[in-house]
């Protein structure tokens, strides 16, 4: 085994075990550290396919701002597992087997996509390299990224109003 | 297959790794002193001068007392996040060191070593990540403590330090736009061999260092502990060593903030007025570190000019300074670059 193979199933566990500790345990602050965690172990794997831009911007984004703001809806509603509501046991059931189909629906796209024999080049290329990240946005996809981005800030004037309402 | 590990490079960095984490905390050690000092001095007093001469042995004596304090956790904490709350802040302050270029590179038994630790090529992106993961310290040990003191001083910092690293990746995107690459060696080595980026962005570099203030807790902007409204602020709760790494924690981060600004704006371990070419390229390293030190003891000096200068914003002059004046303000700045730098490249023609 090389170094790589080795990083690669150390990552793999951890991403697993701590996505498993998200559902499973009952704090919610627990749950968004694990959730960290898992976000982690993915820029991991991300550097080993050498797409060094993607593990950071995913840290900072969605490690470093999107989970901070969750922690901070959660610290300041104080939710403990003693005062959060029993749901309901039709609820549950109708969860398991959503979420069930979504899994079955995740599994099947894979396992059928064109690529699914050499999706993982580990080391390999340097698609992942900023150099080549920027080329292909700006030249090949710049209006989609343009519209996206014009998404964003719609998006960012929303909250502003809704926020002013008072 | 036996593993195929390349043993010399591993204990290189091992060591390199020890050596910048044991230099950062010794001169974050000494910072706390020099802070004392400086406060004396605006003061016009004496400071401490008791242990040892000039009282170079306070540090020690200060951290001999914190180890020594007895250690409280309270009841009705969560234990194991109360514990994690300051080692998170200690890591995140120690991470930032891995991508900074300390030194040229030298030779050693015939082997050349870089005096930096991982020449990350998104380096940049990763002090910027590095940085907005500090906050989580604060917060989960400000929640872990279970006080209202604690959560008050712990939401302030986590909403300053997410609002304030705003302005400062707008004003590294018109970094990035003169330099055009990332990694934090290519910088050093463009700035040795032309100017300063400083000269390219004033601007930028005064956003930086407003930014780099908020985000390392320091007054002016250390509203997350401000004695006067929220007893501790988010260390309320902690005692002995745990309150020390706390404490600890803001000093080092002063000193790699100090570091990385020298780095992007002030040629790093670049010395000014001299061709490194020309002499012997060991003790150009080895100068060259000094050099980089020299520049960080001057904004080190500078943090703590401006902390018994300057008094605390209110909070909502602290909101109102990042929101309306510096994002518009890194904005401009921004685009004003990016301006100057397609004029340039199509010869100031338009």
């Amino acid at each position: 085994m090389s170094i790589t193979e080795i990083l690669f199933w150390i990552l793999s566990a951890l991403a697993l075990g701590c996505a498993i500790m998200v559902v499973a345990s009952k704090s919610p602050v627990y749950s968004i550290l694990y959730l960290i965690g898992v976000f982690f172990a993915i820029s991991g794997h991300y550097i080993l396919l050498n797409a060094q831009f993607l593990a950071i911007v995913n840290i900072i984004v969605y490690a470093g701002a999107i989970m901070v703001l969750f922690l901070f809806v959660v610290m300041l509603m104080n939710l403990n597992a003693e005062s959060e509501p029993q749901k309901n046991r039709y609820l549950q059931f109708a969860g398991l087997i959503s979420g069930g189909c979504l899994f079955l629906v995740l599994v099947s796209a894979i396992a059928r996509s064109e690529s699914a024999g050499n999706l993982i080049q580990v080391g390999g290329g340097g698609s992942g390299l900023i150099k080549n990240l920027g080329m292909v946005l700006f030249n090949e996809y710049v209006i989609p990224f343009e519209i996206s981005s014009v998404l964003f800030l719609s998006a960012m004037i929303g909250a502003v109003v809704i926020g002013k309402k008072n | 297959m036996l593993l195929v590990i390349d043993w010399p490079l591993i204990i290189e960095k091992l060591v390199l790794i020890i050596i910048v984490v044991m230099a950062s905390l010794g001169i974050a050690m000494y910072t706390t002193f020099a802070e004392r000092k400086v406060a004396a001095v605006l003061q016009d007093r004496r400071g401490p001068n008791r242990a040892g001469p000039f009282g170079i042995l306070q540090p020690v004596a200060d951290g001999l007392k914190l180890f020594f304090k007895e250690e409280i956790i309270p009841n009705f904490s969560s234990k194991f996040l109360f514990i994690l709350g300051p080692s998170l802040a200690m890591l995140t302050a120690i991470m930032t060191g891995a991508v900074v270029p300390w030194g040229d590179k030298i030779t050693l038994f015939d082997r050349e070593i870089s005096l930096q630790i991982a020449d990350v090529n998104v380096g940049i992106l990763y002090v910027f990540a590095v940085v907005s993961m500090g906050v989580y310290g604060i917060m989960i040990g400000s929640w872990a403590s279970n006080n209202k003191y604690s959560l008050m001083g712990g939401l302030r910092a986590a909403s300053q330090i997410i609002s304030y690293e705003l302005p400062m990746g707008l004003s590294l995107i018109a970094l990035l736009f003169v330099t055009g690459n990332l990694s934090l060696k290519e910088m050093v080595l463009q700035q040795q061999a032309g100017l300063w980026n400083i000269v390219y962005q004033p601007l930028g570099f005064l956003i930086f260092l407003i930014c780099a203030f908020a985000e390392c807790n320091r007054t002016p902007f250390d509203l997350p502990e401000a004695e006067n409204e929220l007893i501790g602020g988010y260390h309320t709760e902690y005692s002995s060593m745990k309150l020390g790494f706390y404490l600890f924690s803001e000093y080092i981060n002063m000193f790699v903030s100090s570091v990385i600004m020298s780095t992007l704006f002030f040629g790093g371990y670049d010395i000014p007025f001299v061709n490194e070419a020309n002499y012997d390229p060991n003790w150009m390293a080895l100068f060259g570190v000094l050099a980089l030190m020299a520049k960080a003891v001057c904004f080190i000096f500078l943090f703590m000019w401006v902390r018994w200068t300057i008094p605390r914003f209110r909070y909502d002059q602290l909101m109102n300074l990042g929101w309306r004046v510096l994002i518009p303000l890194a904005l401009f700045n921004m685009l004003l670059t990016g301006a100057l730098v397609l004029l340039k490249e199509n010869n100031w023609h338009f």
